[in-house]
């Protein structure tokens, strides 16, 4: 199978090899320290390549940037767009920090939904914002993920989702936690109509998604050195005052448990998804 | 009844109140306990078997903290590990196939956070829970006696019913872990406590559970005959309802629902 080689973990150093050249120094030009392997890379490179350092570093992403990496060209449309919980609780500065994070991130919620198609194949589309209170779930994420699957399931359709979260958000209390049983109850009924859902998890996926709907799907694929973990590493190393494991809850420490199916760098991932989306759809 | 919710925190947390075996053993008949989630082993902070309410057979499940210090450290403080959560998950499974209501007994700070528990997925553990608990074909009753921690207790509590002891909590995070992260001091737990709303008041007030079970006589036989009365009137009524799982499908489906303002759709 010839598509099965580009899910399996890949060489770090092998993403994106092929552009490697040596980085050209231009005066004046923006540049970000790549976390990885210490360098400095032009942006208008890292921007080229999807936000993937030479070395393979897979740096955060924007929903918008990612629905366009991944879908065909203006076939995105979006659903639920408005949806945008108060403050159900008057948690204190709670809503202070949504109109901020709202001017920061251009976007009203911690989650983007829609159609698309991917490859020619028609699919719903969730994809979790990282610059929006690092993806966590309150009442509307919740909502927007949960008719999101409804409707696919009412129009027969597969569910593509790209998570990112720091799990329940704890400004909306029981709410936030209860959208985890409320989007799973979901799930389970698209999934219960014999439909597709395909997870990819994206750095970090935490908490509240981890223990929801991101290890629901029926496929779950992880980005190159994606945290995917259920508690916090600083919480597990307080609690149990032992060092962790090298490259503990990394995608390839979950893989190498057997909780994700393969791991997949952005340079593949269209394929790849054209690929599983064709292979439940029948043609 | 105390007034700070933080206090309720402290009460729901004492080590005196009754724990999820004292139920087990004083408002069913016969409790016959089973071990094991088939997959890796038998985790001691949940229990889980068969008894009789009221002549009939049900399957109950109870997060266990134990009472002395030797029992709370066998039963890891009450946080249990995903071969716990895989262990009620087959009994609610059993269940189901034998037509057997579900009661379950919840008194949980939170899932336990570990190498061990990372390594073995809690997040899929819980995950797999909640996802096949919203369509279990038998009754569910759940009850909060002392802590409701997050996932893990929400873990056992897709119910079609969902009760809290008078003085039990519920919450996404502690009020300790919530300070630390917003305000970076633990020491707000108060203030956190406070803004989370947890107790069985916000909790019934938010739609989340149905019921606040007084805590006049807790541990005597009138305060367990109490309940018992209630889980055979209930275990009744949905016993009856032929739509159960919508139901129970439309009591998650409408929470948060409410509080969004929808400008464009």
């Amino acid at each position: 199978m010839a598509w099965i080689h580009f899910l399996k973990p890949k060489n770090q150093l092998e993403e994106g090899g092929r552009t490697a050249a040596p980085v050209q120094q231009d005066a004046g030009e923006p540049e970000k320290n790549c976390p990885n392997c210490h360098k400095d890379i032009p942006l208008s490179r890292l921007w080229a390549n999807n936000l993937v350092c030479p070395c393979g570093y897979h740096f955060r992403m924007k929903a918008r940037q990612r629905i366009k990496m991944i879908v065909d060209k203006d076939s995105f449309c979006e659903r639920y767009a408005g949806l945008t919980a108060g403050n159900p609780l008057q948690f204190p500065g709670y809503r202070e920090k949504v109109d901020t994070v709202r001017t920061a991130s251009g976007e009203e919620e911690a989650v983007v939904c829609g159609t698309a198609r991917i490859g020619g194949q028609s699919c719903c589309l969730f994809v979790m914002e990282p610059y929006f209170m690092m993806g966590s779930m309150g009442s509307a994420v919740g909502e927007k993920i949960t008719a999101l699957f409804e409707y696919a399931a009412e129009h027969r359709m597969p569910v593509v989702g790209f998570t990112v979260s720091g799990g329940a958000r704890m400004q909306e209390g029981l709410l936030s936690l209860m959208q985890m049983a409320k989007t799973s109850a979901a799930v389970k009924r698209h999934s219960d109509a014999g439909l597709f859902y395909l997870a990819i998890l994206t750095d970090p996926t935490t908490g509240g998604v981890t223990a929801s709907f991101a290890m629901e799907a029926d496929i779950i694929l992880a980005e190159p050195g994606a945290m995917v973990g259920f508690a916090g590493a600083r919480v597990i190393e307080q609690t149990t005052k032992k060092t962790l494991p090298r490259g503990f809850q990394k995608a390839e420490f979950v893989l190498e448990h057997g909780f994700v199916d393969g791991i997949v760098g952005r340079a593949n991932q269209k394929r790849a998804l054209t690929e599983l989306l064709k292979m439940h759809h029948g043609g | 009844m105390s007034e700070l919710p933080y206090d309720r925190v402290k009460l729901a947390r004492q080590s005196g109140r009754p724990t999820g075996l004292d139920y087990i053993r004083n408002i069913f008949k016969g409790f016959i306990e089973l071990h094991g989630d088939r997959r890796y082993g038998d985790d001691p902070a949940i229990v889980g078997g068969l008894a009789r309410l009221k002549g009939s057979p049900v399957t109950v499940i109870a997060i266990e903290k134990g009472h002395t210090a030797r029992e709370r450290s066998y039963r890891n403080f009450g946080a249990p590990h995903p071969e716990g959560y895989r262990k009620a998950l087959r009994l609610m499974k059993q269940a189901e196939k034998f037509g057997r209501p579900v009661v379950c007994f919840i008194d949980t700070s939170g899932a336990y956070c570990g190498v061990g528990a990372e390594e073995r997925g809690q997040g899929q553990a819980i995950a797999e829970n909640l996802m096949e608990m919203s369509s279990l074909c038998v009754p569910v009753i759940a009850i909060l006696i002392g802590e409701g921690g997050s996932g893990g207790a929400l873990a056992l509590a897709v119910a079609d019913r969902v009760w809290m002891l008078q003085n039990a909590v519920y919450s996404v995070i502690s009020p300790e872990g919530c300070a630390s992260i917003l305000w970076k001091d633990a020491a707000q737990a108060e203030a956190a406590a406070a803004s989370l709303k947890l107790t069985a008041e916000d909790a019934k007030s938010l739609g989340v559970i149905e019921r606040i079970l007084s805590e006049k006589d807790i541990g005597k036989k009138e305060f367990y005959d109490r309940i018992q009365k209630l889980l055979v009137e209930e275990i009744d009524v949905l016993s009856k309802d032929l739509d159960l799982v919508g139901r129970r499908y439309e009591r998650f489906r409408r929470i948060g629902a409410d509080v969004l303002s929808k400008e464009s759709i």
